[in-house]
């Protein structure tokens, strides 16, 4: 039924509100097939909305499509091309994993069960303990190669390794990216843990009470964004280039710059890839004082009109 | 009882070798992994089988006291006298049956929501349809065959133990002229099928409360009826609602079995059930009809509201 090429997520004007709480505020996203697209943003911005939408699990305003589907009306056929992860320990307790396979072999067409097994024989995971039995980061790599199991089109994470320490949070990734990901199909994923997700990303959006504050491939990250140690003596000439962010860090100034000349940056001090986190928090403090309006002191000088 | 989503393949791969080998069975499974969950669909029928039988291994030092005197009635009481113990242990295990599935109902679709695995099963291409008929299956199908199936041995056991008892006097072969296991099982599958269908209702309420209470669902369940039969009495001092309620919990043998005079709820031959009278009871399909949008409501209620 998919002909054309075609997206594999498409909204429009993505609108969602409980009560009198706006959850999302009429976003616009267009994801392509192949990409991993990091969702980055506070508690509350409107991530898990925005995800419940796509994967049928709320209604919503506007126009939504994913794999040519409205998630909404047509849930059941989409299911069957989409898998997720929609926060850290949803697995029953009281399923054995023998069980878990046989379900999943049992309702799912496209579930390969010599995969999940072999995903499994590099775990400590043991075939007939309960989930319950299990600590949480068994129960993460438990999901995770019943989903890598799964041949979806379209993979969604919501927060998957929340609580996990950083072994079982970098083993997450370096899995989903080596033994699963290929060029066919799609990622999202929403994290607070954006260091690790770094590298992984095809593409970024930072979302803030439920709109979209910025948007970008890591490509055009790399290109726009700058992030220069200035030395003290040069600190007034380097802000009069309008950097997006100040931090001081050990005593010496970090100024993150959007479309700025290299070159004449290089001359302040040491020139770095910002990290995302560094841009998150600098996108995220300037969006934060624009709506509501404060006190004109209280602004930071950073702050571009 | 599959849905069409569910084993429709999509167009794209019906013709791709790596799916056609597996065929799902969504309905099936789900079956399946309700009895992984809820062991005591069949853990608490067979615990009181097992008391059962225990009751009457102690009770078989009297039996032959006991048999000697039924054996000066009348053929008819002498009948009623020796099938009574089994049919008070067959009355056990369905009323137990009866308790399991109302329980098992209000558990259902709210266990998944308070584990939040409700996340993980909507993660999987088994519509909402097929998950909450596979729930509805198990009051209504799976537990009336595991309780045929407990009764039936339940009453062999009985049948060996009186029969070892009543050796040593000669009277064994009493208990086989007067209980015919055969023909009671043949009147309790009947009974089985009558009763579920009667119970539907009841269960297809106690789903639809487990898949909206936000907690206790026992008391969600019951108290709104209770209110409704005080508000009644109160209002116009009548009891039609608490006689309606009650009606459905014990009502389903009034009209489905010709019971005789003077032998109480006993029966013991197939002349006895009226299978056409039961099928002409409006209650019957009132129930049907009212269970059918209950179950409807759940499935809509699991598929159109947030997941958790």
């Amino acid at each position: 039924m998919v002909a054309e090429t075609m997206a594999t997520i498409e909204a429009r004007g993505l609108r969602k509100a409980f009560g009198t709480t706006v959850a999302l505020d009429g976003i616009d996203l267009c994801v392509e097939e192949g990409r991993i697209l990091g969702l980055i943003g506070p508690n509350g911005a409107g991530k898990t909305t925005a995800l419940n939408a796509i994967l049928g699990l709320t209604s919503y305003q506007g126009e939504l499509k994913v794999l040519g589907r409205d998630p909404w009306t047509q849930r059941d056929g989409l299911m069957q091309d989409v898998s997720f992860i929609a926060d850290v320990a949803v697995l029953p307790r009281w399923i054995r994993v023998t069980q878990l396979l046989d379900y999943v072999a049992g309702v799912h067409r496209r579930f390969d069960r010599v995969k999940a097994e072999s995903f499994l024989a590099k775990t400590t995971i043991k075939r007939t303990s309960k989930v319950r039995e299990l600590s949480k980061g068994m129960v993460a790599q438990l999901h995770l190669a019943l989903v890598m199991a799964i041949d979806a089109k379209l993979l969604v994470l919501d927060e998957p390794t929340l609580g996990l320490d950083i072994l079982y949070r970098k083993q997450f990734y370096d899995s989903l990216l080596n033994d699963y990901f290929d060029h066919s199909r799609t990622i999202v994923v929403t994290t607070h843990q954006v260091e690790e997700v770094q590298d992984v990303l095809t593409d970024l959006m930072f979302i803030n009470r439920g709109r979209i504050v910025l948007q970008c491939s890591m490509e055009e990250f790399d290109s726009r964004y700058v992030e220069v140690m200035v030395n003290p003596e040069h600190v007034t000439a380097a802000r009069a280039l309008k950097p997006i962010h100040e931090r001081p860090v050990f005593g010496r100034s970090v100024l993150l710059f959007d479309h700025a000349d290299r070159d004449q940056l290089a001359a302040f001090g040491e020139v770095r890839r910002p990290s995302i986190a560094d841009l998150f928090v600098a996108v995220m403090s300037n969006n934060a004082t624009a709506p509501p309006p404060l006190p004109r002191q209280a602004t930071a000088p950073e702050v571009t009109k | 009882m599959n849905t069409q989503s569910d084993n429709t393949p999509e167009s794209s791969e019906v013709n791709d070798p790596a799916y056609s080998r597996s065929s799902t069975q969504p309905f099936f499974w789900s079956v399946r992994r309700e009895l992984w969950e809820n062991r005591s669909i069949y853990v608490a029928p067979l615990i009181v089988a097992a008391v059962v039988l225990f009751g009457s291994l102690v009770g078989s030092f009297h039996l032959p006291d006991r048999r000697r005197l039924a054996m000066a009635l009348d053929p008819a009481q002498r009948r009623a006298a020796i099938e009574l113990p089994y049919d008070i242990a067959a009355m056990i295990i369905i009323l137990t049956a009866f308790v399991v599935g109302v329980f098992y109902c209000l558990d259902a679709l709210y266990g998944e929501r308070r584990e939040r695995s409700i996340l993980f099963w909507k993660s999987l291409p088994v519509s909402d349809l097929t998950t909450v008929l596979s729930k509805a299956t198990i009051p209504l199908v799976v537990l009336p065959l595991i309780v045929f199936l407990i009764i039936v041995a339940t009453q062999f056991s009985m049948m060996l133990i009186s029969s070892a008892a009543l050796m040593p006097s000669g009277l064994a072969g009493t208990t086989w002229v007067n209980f015919n296991l055969f023909q009671q099982s043949l009147i309790l599958l009947y009974s089985l099928i009558v009763i579920a269908l009667w119970h539907a209702p009841i269960y297809g309420w106690a789903l639809l409360i487990s898949g909206w209470a936000r907690r206790a669902t026992f008391l969600w369940a019951v108290l709104p009826l209770l209110a409704i039969g005080v508000l009644e009495k109160i209002a116009f001092d009548t009891t039609h609602f608490v006689s309606m309620l009650k009606d459905r919990v014990f009502g389903a043998g009034d009209t489905a079995f010709a019971f005789q005079p003077h032998h109480g709820v006993a029966i013991d031959s197939l002349l006895q059930l009226t299978p056409g009278r039961y099928l002409a009871t409006p209650g019957l399909w009132m129930g049907l009809i009212v269970a059918a949008a209950l179950v409807a409501a759940a499935v809509r209620l699991r598929r159109y509201r947030g997941p958790i």
